[in-house]
């Protein structure tokens, strides 16, 4: 049974094999088949490892093969399926699979060679997460990290005739290799400390690690995360990265890829909690995150652009969670967001499809009559991200904050507030986009229509799981022993638990007094919302004061560019024409002058006469053995020297 | 017997290949007799007996030099790295013109015979000899087939190559004078007791000589310039194996003779292979010709071989040694597209280019492995070399290898430039009328993609191949 785990990554690997070799001579079906019929078997195999960690416990590490081993430094290729593990793998390879699905319909339009690349690359992508989440050690998990960003890379670019589509898969790459570095310098570190990766190794040797150790191998691993999981100050390649087919968006930046980092501290999470003044950063870069982007999401006008803060937002809350140790929270919230954020993705992709391509919520309204499904699927969605119980979101972000609340109640006011503009900038595009009057183009009003079965039975798949999802993680302030996950995932997390041992700190009627509170904010955010937004009528008149500021993201890519890129991009320029040329090259070729020879041996070459050439190499080979005859005489004169 | 033939059947091959004056002859005949060369120094790799791999024969008796060749772990290694490089050279230039086609190839397998001289040598003169021979070709080769610039260019390569020899040759007598029985051999000079001021002395004409040849930041500037002139498939042999020539001649030279110097200058080295990747790497960047930018990228990967030997540490070592064989593969695999782009679009500018994934889709997949392994993605064969070195250097200091790291950023930064200049986009005048690249450029990229994977999935053959080779140089340096 446990052989089978090689067998979750297998398929996605032949899939993109098969679909990449012979992409031009496959027919679409085909293509379709086979790349979602092979994230398909790798869920069945999941959902059979999960079954059977649920009643044993983790399974032993599998090695594969012996990946570097000289002397003392030794790294496998093994994987590992424990608790956070398996639940990762049922989300990848589940939702995987529904976004595969939801993609034969989506991209249908493509020539076939472009649809067999881009199912070769999505299935290439599913075998790197499956990797990075599978690895026994942080080696691997580096492997499929870095795998996930080429995915990441080659898929925002895919319509690579768009210059502006592949400077943002360019700027997603670069951000993310300087997230890279840190988990890199990170791994180093760990290396050089415990001379091992494998994690049952490392953790079983935290004392062996200084306090300056552990600070900085969390601080360095966090830097990693920053890139991938998009959180201040590396967050600007994410919106970015809509450029991409709008399945793509679903699965890879909003569902899996993006939560590679929070999936890399829940691993680590011992280090973490022994490193309190990590977390507080964590902490504070997730909340200042979370909030920050939501401002942005608020006057954005683009479906996807909005969606795409929403999830940095929303990431931002899962770092709160790492940051106040609740990992269990971060890891929940991780699922719950994966349902609705990847549903509200394919349900923007669904409104694209019936528009024609526009993304613009201004040139949208009224979807909802002609798109039933699609419309109902979402505000569901919208629900669940607003926090509106029962819904999953309502959960897990609940859990998030009262961990928040207990380590300082300040972080779980601005997490609230935060919430708030989540519920009203969610409801702003779901009014824009499904109520009111149409406001799009004759045209597009005619060729609306809802999308085809194999897009919308994804839709209700995920807004099912939306919808319940929530409730495999019940506080134990509405109902005890109901957290579902909590005691599912107890052995990954026992070692902080262990560590930390404290009790809580607040009462179970002060949370439902809490919790009762914001739902009931946030049900009169959404009223407001709905009933601004179903209202809207089409303007193009400039935003003001901070609207604009807003509209235009608080222009950090333009300060990114003043302060970072071109002063770099300037001194690349200095070095290379200044440094280089006149300085260094310079002085060269002034000894070269100095010498004296240039002249005459350029006449020579020239003229053709290489001949001369070699005889000034016979000539000197010459003087040489000359001077080994006279042995003696030369190291007389060599001793004088020396 | 096996290092012989390594030297000899490129000797006579390029002595028959100037009496051939076909084209297509002297085309096939070099084809031939460079995969017999990658056979003989395959059968090196395998060869489990140490008679087979050692050779020894008089010389110059009289000055005490012995004809001694011997492969050991890392000389099996780079004879190899050579043996494949010649085919995939000629194969995939072959339906470009060389006038005098039969002095060309002569010259490009006489330069092969004086790299596999260089790596087998175990005799400091001979060393030197073989040295100077891989030298002459190369000037001959683009002197007289390079571009517009190339006599300014060649006499520069020439005079600063030369410059380092003569250094290296003067070290070398210093230390023939100290040996005892007045001997060239390399046993001698590792028996060597050299006082910490005769080491430092001995350390610098010997380094310099090298960091010329790899090149160290600096001793560069003729590099740039001597690869953008050369013609592509000479270009390919000096970035994809002559540079090695410095790196080994460090480690089999200097770690060993000049143990106390390395580690009282190891600091100095490396701030200078440190400034000289990240100087390459912004330099990188803003280049418009693609021959420039890689020459630029190599330098940046050459400091960080450079910086790994000297922080002396195992592991790094042990990735210099894979990373010299991969950068030599994987580095040839981008000329061979600089070279088709070049041939069949008549320009390497990037501002000219553009859009040419439209036209060429097979060459621009191949392209994109190659510039992911350029940038060390896991499980390409970089990767494994970039993380052992790096570690190295991390465990020698850790903030050297924090600043060296910005170097993964900017590789990342030159090198997706780089693709996406010349291969998205829209088409422009240069690639609009653009087919895909022949068949012999696609299968030899194909072959180095496989070379790739494999390496990058499944490294531990090659990190065996030069175990022992690592495990005798640190010995030495960790005794002081």
């Amino acid at each position: 049974m446990n052989n089978l785990v090689y067998l979750i990554p297998f398929f996605p690997l032949l899939g993109f094999l098969i679909n990449g070799l012979f992409r031009k001579s496959l027919n679409k079906p085909l293509i379709g088949i086979i790349g979602s019929g092979s994230i398909l078997a790798s869920f069945v195999v999941s959902l059979l490892l999960f079954f059977q960690v649920k009643s044993n416990g983790a399974l032993p590490v599998q090695p594969l093969f012996s990946f570097i081993d000289v002397e003392s430094f030794k790294i496998a290729f093994a994987f590992q399926v424990d608790q956070l593990s398996s639940l990762f793998l049922l989300i990848i390879t589940g939702i995987g699979f529904l976004i595969h699905l939801y993609s034969t319909s989506y991209m249908h339009d493509e020539p076939a060679e472009h649809f067999g690349r881009y199912f070769a690359y999505l299935n290439l992508f599913v075998f790197s997460m499956l990797l990075l989440v599978l690895g026994a050690n942080y080696v691997i998990m580096f492997i499929g990290w870095e795998g996930v960003g080429l995915c990441s890379y080659l898929l925002i670019g895919f319509w690579f005739k768009n210059n502006n589509y592949n400077y943002a898969a360019k700027k997603a790459f670069v951000m993310n290799r300087i997230g890279d570095l840190g988990f890199l310098l990170a791994v180093f570190w760990i290396l050089a400390k415990l001379g091992t990766v494998e994690y049952y190794e490392v953790f079983a040797q935290t004392a062996k690690l200084s306090n300056a150790d552990i600070f900085g191998i969390t601080i360095l691993l966090f830097i990693g995360a920053t890139g991938k999981s998009a959180q201040i100050p590396l967050y600007t390649w994410l919106p970015d990265a809509m450029a991409g087919p709008t399945p793509v968006s679903a699965l890879i930046h909003a569902a899996t890829m993006v939560t590679a980092g929070i999936y890399m501290i829940a691993r680590s999470n011992i280090l973490y909690t022994m490193a309190p003044v990590t977390q507080v950063i964590i902490a504070v870069i997730g909340l200042a995150t979370a909030v920050f982007a939501a401002t942005i999401a608020l006057k954005q006008n683009d479906i996807k652009k909005v969606l795409a803060y929403s999830t940095v937002s929303q990431l931002g809350y899962m770092f709160l969670g790492l940051g106040v140790g609740a990992y269990t929270g971060a890891v929940f919230h991780v699922m719950t967001h994966a349902f609705f954020k990847a549903l509200l993705f394919l349900g923007a992709g669904s409104v694209i499809h019936a528009m024609g391509g526009e993304q613009d919520i201004r040139k949208m309204g009224g979807l909802a009559k002609k798109m039933p499904q699609t419309n109902w699927t979402f505000l569901v969605a919208c629900f669940a991200i607003a926090g509106v119980p029962p819904l999953s979101g309502f959960f897990s972000k609940d859990e998030i904050l009262a961990a928040a609340f207990e380590k300082n109640s300040l972080l779980y006011y601005i997490g609230v507030a935060g919430a708030l503009m989540t519920a009203f900038y969610m409801f702003r595009l779901y009014a824009m986009t499904f109520l009111g009057q149409f406001r799009g183009t004759h045209e597009q009003e005619h060729h609306l229509h809802e999308s085809p079965a194999a897009m919308t039975i994804p839709l209700i798949v995920l807004a099912i799981l939306a919808a319940v999802g929530g409730l495999i993680g019940i506080p134990e302030a509405i109902l005890p022993n109901a957290h579902k996950l909590e005691a599912f995932l107890e052995p990954v997390f026992e070692q902080s638990t262990r560590y930390v041992h404290e009790a809580h700190t607040v009462s179970h009627s002060t949370e439902l007094m809490l919790m009762g509170v914001v739902t009931v904010i946030i049900i009169g955010v959404i009223v407001a919302a709905w009933r601004k937004f179903s209202k809207y009528q089409y303007s193009d008149a400039e935003e003001t004061g901070l609207g604009k500021v807003l509209e235009n993201k608080w222009y950090v890519d333009e300060i990114y560019d003043a302060v970072i890129v071109n002063p770099l991009l300037k001194l690349a320029g200095f070095l290379k024409n200044v440094v280089e040329k006149s300085g260094i090259d310079g002085i060269v070729n002034g000894v070269g002058r100095f010498v004296g020879y240039s002249a005459r041996q350029l006449r020579l070459l020239q003229s053709g006469q290489v001949g001369n050439y070699i005889l000034f190499m016979v000539l000197s080979l010459v003087v040489l053995f000359l001077v080994f005859w006279n042995e003696t005489i030369i190291s007389e004169f060599l001793k004088k020297i020396f | 017997m096996i290092p012989v033939l390594l030297i000899l059947i490129p000797i006579v091959a390029g002595l028959v290949s100037f009496f051939l004056k076909n084209e297509k002859a002297a085309k096939g005949w070099s084809v031939i007799a460079s995969l017999v060369t990658l056979a003989v120094s395959l059968a090196g790799v395998y060869e489990q007996n140490a008679a087979a791999l050692h050779a020894d024969a008089a010389w110059l008796p009289t000055l005490g030099s012995r004809f001694t060749l011997h492969l050991d772990g890392m000389a099996k290694m780079l004879t190899l790295l050579t043996g494949i490089s010649m085919p995939l050279v000629v194969v995939s230039t072959i339906k470009n013109d060389y006038r005098n086609a039969g002095n060309f190839y002569g010259l490009l397998l006489w330069l092969q015979a004086g790299l596999m001289g260089v790596f087998v040598s175990a005799d400091c003169l001979l060393f030197y000899f073989f040295w100077e021979l891989a030298l002459i070709p190369a000037y001959f080769l683009c002197s007289g087939w390079g571009g517009e610039k190339r006599i300014p260019v060649t006499f520069k390569f020439f005079v600063y190559t030369f410059l380092g020899s003569l250094l290296m040759l003067v070290g070398i007598l210093f230390l023939y004078f100290k040996t005892p029985d007045h001997s060239f051999a390399i046993a001698s000079f590792y028996k060597l007791n050299l006082t910490p001021a005769e080491q430092s002395f001995g350390f610098w004409l010997f380094f310099i000589a090298f960091a010329i040849k790899m090149p160290v930041f600096p001793f560069h500037t003729w590099q740039p310039d001597t690869y953008e002139q050369s013609p592509t498939a000479v270009t390919m042999l000096l970035s994809g194996v002559m540079v090695k020539m410095g790196l080994y001649g460090v480690i089999r030279w200097i770690l060993p003779v000049f143990p106390a110097a390395v580690v009282r200058f190891d600091h100095i080295v490396i701030i200078l292979c440190v400034i000289g990747i990240l100087y390459a790497s912004l330099i990188a960047i803003k280049q418009d010709d693609i021959k420039r930018l890689v020459a630029y990228s190599s330098i940046a990967h050459i400091g960080l071989m450079c910086a790994a030997i000297f922080s002396s540490q195992q592991v790094g070592m042990q990735g210099v040694m894979v990373q010299m064989f991969n950068h030599g593969v994987n580095v040839i695999g981008l000329w061979i597209v600089v070279d088709a782009i070049e041939q069949n679009q008549g320009t390497r500018k990037f501002s000219e280019l553009g859009g040419l994934a439209q036209k060429a889709p097979g060459l621009a997949i191949l392209f994109v492995i190659m510039a992911f392994a350029n940038i060390a993605l896991p499980l390409t064969n970089a990767f494994v070399g970039e993380f052992m070195m790096f570690n190295g250097l991390f465990r020698y200091n850790g903030w050297m290898a924090g600043i060296a790291g910005i170097s993964i950023i900017l590789a990342a930064v030159y090198t997706l430039g780089m693709v996406q200049k010349i291969f998205y986009g829209n088409t422009v005048a240069a690639t609009e009328n653009a087919v895909d690249s022949d068949f012999s450029v696609k299968l030899m990229l194909a072959i180095l993609v496989v070379v790739i994977v494999v390496l990058g999935v499944y490294p531990q053959p090659m990190l065996q191949l030069t175990n022992d080779t690592v495990h005798s140089v640190l010995t030495k340096i960790h005794s002081f």
